[in-house]
């Protein structure tokens, strides 16, 4: 078992600087992919490429910085950056900047910063960290104490109001309490709890245009020019792509703007229009690739917190890809999240860099940690 | 040892435990991503179809394009109504930031009245927020250029060209040609049920009046199409196809502008209507009813100010008096009952009465007067006409019977539509037995026949009735369609309108038609005429006839004053003439109300229409 453990560990080709090479291929090809679609979707600006180039980078340099980072190192800082998060969060309730409509921001005084980002890498790190500190699967009690320190930030998040934010977080917590090996009973017992919550839910913690978002997407046609004109024309974009698509820069719903929000959360049917189910199934597959290497990782992971952390981070990565797919194809209710590293937008690509730099510094890290 | 294996052992099984969930989680990724692309296939695949055809109705419009009007000339060319590019200043609301802050700035360069800006605002509640919403219409020159300058300032906010019918004479034509305005509910009902209406998808305005309304299907022109594609907001992207739309015909009118000048500045401060036409097809050359209104105040929707001060202005300036002026005829009918009574045998050329100066019927006390008080002693068909005798007609109307009088005279249009080419035409009356009984339920008397022979009593005409029925005498029995329009051009070709002809009157003894000429010829030649005055010294040669028709009311409902009362009791003068009196080529027909005597009044208009038209050579 040493042999195969060190044969796994030998460094090889870019693994000398942390970085895993699969995972890499496979997140830039998403990236090149992406930002081919974007170009379409922006209307061909210029402006808006060379935002998003610098943010890729930026981002990128943010994921290799985090991937030389040892997890030992976010094993110790988990919970001390979890607590400052939710300090954070509450100031940003209290003192926080308003921006399209909710309350996400706060002004450090040199930059303007969104705690709910951070609480999507704090929540799974501090989480983990709880739950590896004794042996698995855990005790009950163990899994309440870690099921509140995953509710109180999404609740915050929730009431910012960011649903989409606080879906993610929720995500990445639960999956590493189910990764944990959380009995299936309480799994089962948690569902029927839930669903029996929801019409709580309804009627005294959502908005009211959360409440819209939900009602229309169980029938956008009632309201074709109000809210579920989004869902509408997303859905005509799509069908409209047929199995070819109408070709790179030839989207009549999204070139003449008829879909919303083209080259953020909806950037999906932009690229369904134009490259079609070929432009979607390819799609599909890089994301599963990324998908099977990081769990590949997270399995490979030499302890408990590790594989918590990776698996936790890659289910999350997925819940944005399908929430988004999902909410544009009009699977699911339109909740803000965008499409990983395709949408236009900063912080949110920032994070999920980050959180690859994390998993690579998983996968390259294995012999430090096994002769600690 | 132990505590280490059991360590090692943990550690494993906690691996275990790990890999099982992964695989779980994984294989919940991968079903999901299973049930995205099967619902990508049903919606890309399966419904393709349906979601092409959205996409193709979101994207593609046919935009109706609406066609130019056409253009309106009067004989010799010039232009009566044209199209002219008028600007109106728009705002697509959407794309305005804050409309209080740029109407305020608009306000700062071209004066908008808060009316103005009410209604607009009112408008931009009713409408979607992507409409182009008009602010001011009509702008000037000076306007139009302040705001092209200032334009990159306001975006949103869009200078629009359209063509809007103007009337370059303004009140001249105005009941000729009438006017056009916007296309309104009762316009599109009727288009509906003539299935016009998807040819007016893209038009406005439709004629309201008038040539303009008459001639509607020749001038409008056929719509065109533009398939074009449009984004979100409507804007068009660009066109894929299109239809383009055929522009109306131009009318070319047989009227002329040097006459209706004429006419105007004749009948300057009366009341009255004067009509001329060619006798030998019915073109109208002059057609005018005093006072007129400027058509162009109606093409933009009329204020309710201006359309109350035209409503119930005394003179009723919105009365086409040519065609819907209601008068008695008078004397001017005198040559048409001599004709009868010599084609009847109730009186030859020869044949002579006394006229003591009144006309009293057997076993009635009531006394007839002729306007000349102590009478012209013996008259024959002659003196009867040319010095206008009353007691020669009254005794002849009796003689001739009221059936012999009414079906002749119908056969001259009295009582009917002449059939001129605009809609606004009234019959006026031509009384009979049957018609007194339906009226008034009343039996004809023999004293209603007395007053018909000098064209009173029930008896009404239009100025047009009198001069078609004048044209009938000088073309000896011929009877025309009066008409405005001589022909049509259409892309450079011109196609000329045939004139109408109705029945001719035929009469046993065709020399009848020339004794009538003659007399009428020497009303206006001999000293004794009572036209010599009028036509002294001219140096062409005519015929007439004056009238002076006693206290009238044309129909319309109306409140008079007591001033306004006694000016409407004083008699309305009438003229119908022709010339030259060999193979006329012009007949018209005048009257003035209130003001007097024909001969005084009505006889000098005629003079000057003759005078122009002879020295411009107007129909030659």
């Amino acid at each position: 078992m040493n042999d195969v453990i060190s044969e796994s560990q030998r460094p090889r080709g870019l693994a000398i600087f942390h970085i895993d090479t699969p995972l890499l291929l496979g997140l830039l090809a998403l990236m090149g992919f992406g930002l081919l679609v974007l170009y379409s979707a922006s209307g061909q600006s210029q402006a808006m490429m060379q935002a998003q180039l610098i943010r890729l980078g930026l981002a990128f340099a943010v994921m290799v910085v985090f991937a030389q980072i040892s997890p030992l190192t976010y094993k110790r800082w988990g919970l001390p950056v979890f607590l400052l998060g939710l300090l954070m969060l509450v100031a940003v309730l209290l003192v926080g900047e308003i921006g399209k409509g909710a309350q996400r921001w706060l002004n450090l005084g040199f930059v303007r910063f969104q705690p709910s980002e951070l609480m999507k890498l704090a929540v799974p790190l501090a989480i983990a960290w709880f739950i590896s500190n004794h042996n698995l699967p855990p005790k009950l009690w163990r899994l309440l104490l870690g099921f509140v320190m995953c509710v109180i930030p999404t609740l915050l998040i929730a009431k910012q109001p960011d649903l989409g934010t606080a879906l993610l977080i929720a995500t990445s917590g639960i999956m590493v309490l189910f990764l944990a090996g959380m009995s299936w009973r309480l799994i089962v017992f948690i569902g029927a709890l839930v669903s029996s919550l929801l019409p709580v839910m309804w009627f005294f913690v959502m908005h009211d245009y959360q409440k819209r978002r939900v009602l229309t997407f169980l029938n956008p046609e009632t309201d074709p020019l109000g809210s579920g004109y989004h869902i509408i024309q997303s859905k005509i974009a799509i069908g409209s792509g047929g199995l070819q698509g109408k070709g790179w820069l030839q989207g009549t719903q999204s070139q003449l703007e008829f879909l919303p929000e083209r080259h953020t959360d909806f950037i999906f049917s932009v690229l369904s229009e134009e490259f079609g189910l070929v432009g979607v199934v390819l799609l599909i597959s890089l994301y599963l690739f990324v998908i099977a290497r990081c769990m590949l990782i997270a399995i490979r992971a030499q302890d408990s917190f590790s594989k918590l952390v990776a698996g936790s981070f890659t289910m999350t990565f997925f819940v944005y890809v399908f929430v988004n797919i999902g909410m544009v194809s009009g699977l699911l209710p339109v909740v803000g999240v965008p499409l990983p590293l395709v949408s236009f937008g900063g912080t949110s690509m920032v994070t999920l860099l980050a959180a690859f730099g994390i998993l690579m510094s998983i996968a390259t890290h294995k012999r430090i940690l096994a002769s600690s | 040892m132990r505590r280490q294996r059991e360590a090692i052992q943990d550690h494993a099984a906690e691996a275990q435990l790990f890999k099982r969930r992964a695989l779980v989680a994984f294989s919940l990724v991968v079903l999901l991503f299973v049930i995205i692309l099967f619902n990508m296939y049903h919606l890309q695949v399966r419904s393709y179809h349906e979601y092409q055809t959205r996409s193709e109705g979101n994207r593609i419009k046919v935009v109706p394009v609406a066609p130019n009007r056409g253009l309106i000339y009067d004989r010799n060319g010039i232009l009566l109504a044209e199209n002219t590019p008028v600007h109106s200043l728009e705002i697509i609301p959407e794309q305005v930031a804050d409309l209080t802050k740029t109407l305020a700035e608009l306000a700062e360069l071209i004066e908008i009245t808060p009316e103005q800006q009410q209604s607009f605002l009112q408008d931009v509640q009713r409408q979607r927020r992507f409409n182009s919403i008009a602010l001011k219409e009509q702008l000037t020159e000076q306007e139009v250029a302040v705001l092209a300058v200032n334009q990159h300032r306001f975006p949103g906010v869009t200078l629009e060209a359209r063509l809007s019918r103007t009337y370059p004479f303004g009140d001249l034509f105005t009941h000729s040609i009438g006017y056009i305005g916007r296309i309104n509910s009762n316009d599109l009902q009727r288009l509906r049920e003539q299935d016009l209406a998807a040819n007016y998808a893209a038009s406005r305005d439709i004629g309201k009046i008038g040539l303009e309304r008459y001639y509607e299907q020749l001038l409008h022109g056929t719509v065109g199409y533009q398939e074009v594609e449009v984004n979100n907001r409507g804007r068009v992207i660009r066109t894929l196809r299109s239809d383009p739309a055929i522009s109306g015909k131009d009318l070319i009118l047989s009227l002329d502008v040097g006459l209706q000048l004429t006419a105007q500045q004749a009948l300057e401060g009366l009341r009255g209507a004067v009509v001329a036409l060619d006798p030998r097809t019915g073109a109208i050359l002059a057609f005018y009813s005093n006072p007129g209104y400027d058509p162009n105040l109606f093409v933009h929707g009329i204020s309710s100010a201006n359309y109350n001060a035209l409503l119930n202005s005394f003179d009723r300036p919105l009365i086409n008096r040519v065609t819907q002026g209601i008068y008695p005829p008078a004397s001017t009918i005198k040559p048409h009952m001599a004709l009868i009574g010599l084609d009847q045998g109730i009186i030859t050329p020869t044949s002579r009465i006394w006229d003591p100066g009144y006309y009293q019927l057997p076993n009635y006390s009531r006394r007839f007067r002729n306007w000349r008080r102590h009478g012209q002693g013996w008259v024959n068909v002659y003196g009867a006409i040319i010095q206008s005798n009353d007691t020669y007609f009254y005794d002849m109307a009796v003689r001739l019977g009221i059936d012999a009088i009414s079906d002749s005279m119908k056969q001259f249009g009295f009582g009917q539509r002449t059939g001129i080419d605009i809609h606004e035409e009234s019959a006026a009356i031509m009384p009979s037995r049957g018609w007194k009984r339906a009226r008034f339920n009343q039996p004809w008397f023999p004293g209603d026949t007395v007053s018909l022979g000098i064209g009173q009593s029930y008896w009404t005409t239009t100025p047009l009735q009198l001069a078609t029925s004048t044209a009938i005498l000088v073309n000896r029995g011929d009877s025309v369609v009066p008409a405005l329009l001589q022909g049509t051009r259409f892309q450079g070709e011109f196609e000329a309108k045939p004139y109408q002809r109705q029945p001719a009157v035929r009469i046993q003894d065709p020399q009848h038609w020339q004794v009538i000429l003659d007399a009428m010829e020497q009303t206006v030649n001999t000293r004794e005429g009572t036209a010599f005055r009028a036509f002294q010294g001219t140096s062409y040669s005519s015929g007439g006839k004056t009238g002076t028709a006693q206290i009238v009311s044309i129909a319309q409902d109306a409140k008079y004053d007591a001033d306004a009362l006694q000016e409407q009791h004083r008699d309305n003068a009438m003229y119908v003439g022709y010339a030259p009196a060999v193979d006329p080529t012009i007949v018209v027909a005048i009257v003035v109300e209130n003001t007097g005597g024909g001969g005084s009044t009505a006889a000098p208009v005629a003079r000057q229409l003759f005078d122009y038209y002879f020295s411009a050579g107007v129909n030659q």
